[in-house]
């Protein structure tokens, strides 16, 4: 626990999200489709030391929990991740996100010409990764490659 | 090891499944040479659905199956099928699956081979992709090697031409980190020189190469040179390919410069990158190569349909 990080009172139940890489919990709460106007208490804690990460990111969020294509794309810009479930002011549930070797469907091939972006096939567009960090994922149908920042775009965008 | 096997890129393969492939293509060549015809796949009917032109790719195959005397179905062109009324690729593959017990695809989009073979409950041979893979090339391309030199592995090879957007060039270098050569030249203008993706394979394998632009200042150190076309058609800027066309011509005065047993293959077809007067001279292997896509694909579809 940092100083900083006390800052924030604790939640009574929701969810936290902690160990973000870094100047990530913007996006975080982009993928989770919060503004802010929906009222929840949303705390953000951002580049505090982290013994694991060197600085990191934490997201507190008052009456919310993940879906479980949440937790695979919060995955995909914090791999290192960690979701606290609250309850009662206690964690009753500690996930570390954990990256798939496939990606199935989150995702979309930045190749127009690859295959996986006809609208008229039954496809899922698929990708492996190749490597966390960094971020690097290949399509399987064309092997164009992803990366980071790709990722990023993409699951944050509308 | 080939039995039921869908052929959708080189790097699918292990060498020595390529090798059992070659094997069975000098058996197949014997017999062609020998006319003796053979009935190895009577019965069997092969679709070839070829959504892009082709020539040498399409016939061949079609030759290697009555060869084999096996008998093939051929898709339509577009406006003769039901494709112009809008049926789409999956439902296409379908239906030829249903008929046939082999599919050859050849398609302008990435990735449509490896999509036919998941649709599909035959075997998927790919017969191209867009700019990506051309495994049945890059097999007759080694297998060519092999007869020329007797050994693929520890050549001093230059590849020329367009190798960003040419699947036959990516197909033929990444079918060499198989038999890895003594060093690998890839010769092209800037705007057309390797992926990166490729290159990174090549790194991650260990295996030497240079880039470089001018095939005049190389050519005197080669085994083997393979000469590619610019791939016109999948230039994204119609200006960017005017900008590099006719920026590489492989001439017999440019090749005499080379006092070794140079060895020069060409996916086909040319157009002005390879000089007529380069057909007569030792060094012309590329009609050869040609020919030898019919015994290959015959080898390559009897193990891929009997093992």
């Amino acid at each position: 626990m940092t100083s900083r990080e006390l800052r924030v009172s604790k939640i009574k139940d929701g969810t936290v999200i902690d160990h973000i890489d870094a100047g990530r919990a913007l996006h975080v709460l982009r993928i989770l489709g919060l503004t802010g106007s929906e009222g929840l208490v949303i705390a953000v804690v951002m580049n505090v030391p982290s013994r694991k990460l060197g600085r990191k990111d934490i997201v507190k969020v008052e009456g919310l929990e993940l879906r479980e294509e949440q937790v695979n794309k919060i995955a995909l810009i914090a791999p290192s991740a960690t979701i606290n479930i609250i309850r009662d002011y206690e964690v009753v549930e500690k996930v570390k996100v954990r990256v798939p070797p496939i990606v199935e469907g989150l995702l979309r091939c930045a190749n127009p010409n690859c295959i996986s972006n006809q609208p008229r096939e039954p496809i899922t567009p698929r990708f492996y990764v190749r490597s966390l960090r960094p971020l690097k994922m290949v399509c399987e149908y064309c092997g164009t490659e992803l990366n980071q920042d790709d990722v990023i775009r993409q699951l944050t965008s509308a | 090891m080939l039995k039921g096997r869908d052929v959708i890129s080189i790097t699918d393969f292990k060498r020595s499944e390529l090798e059992r492939l070659f094997e069975e293509a000098d058996l197949m060549l014997e017999a062609l040479r020998g006319g003796r015809g053979l009935r190895t796949l009577e019965g069997y009917v092969m679709a070839t659905a070829f959504f892009e032109p082709s020539t040498r790719t399409k016939l061949s195959f079609q030759t290697a199956m009555l060869r084999l005397g096996g008998s093939y179905i051929d898709l339509p062109p577009e406006h003769a099928s039901s494709r112009a009324k809008g049926e789409n690729l999956a439902d296409t593959i379908r239906m030829l699956d249903s008929y046939a017990d082999v599919i050859v695809i050849r398609h302008r989009l990435e990735g449509a081979a490896r999509f036919a073979a998941e649709v599909a409950e035959h075997p998927v041979i790919n017969g191209g992709d867009g700019t990506r893979d051309h495994p049945t090339q890059a097999m007759i391309d080694l297998y060519t090697l092999r007869r020329a030199l007797g050994r693929i592995q520890g050549l001093r090879v230059g590849v020329l031409g367009d190798l960003r957007y040419g699947r036959a060039a990516r197909s033929f270098i990444l079918a060499l980190t198989l038999y890895p050569p003594e060093i690998l030249y890839l010769i092209s203008p800037p705007q057309l020189s390797c992926r990166r993706e490729v290159l990174e394979r090549l790194d991650e394998l260990g295996i030497t190469y240079r880039q470089v632009e001018s095939l005049e200042r190389v050519v005197e150190d080669l085994d083997v040179l393979y000469v590619t076309r610019i791939q016109r058609e999948r230039f994204p800027d119609p200006l960017e390919y005017e900008k590099v066309r006719g920026s590489y011509v492989v001439t017999r005065s440019v090749l005499e410069k080379s006092g070794r047993e140079l060895v020069v293959l060409h996916p086909l077809p040319r157009v002005d990158e390879l000089s007529l007067d380069v057909d007569a001279t030792r060094y012309a292997w590329y009609f050869r190569q040609a020919s030898y896509g019919v015994p290959v694909r015959m080898a390559l579809l009897k193990l891929v349909l009997r093992g």
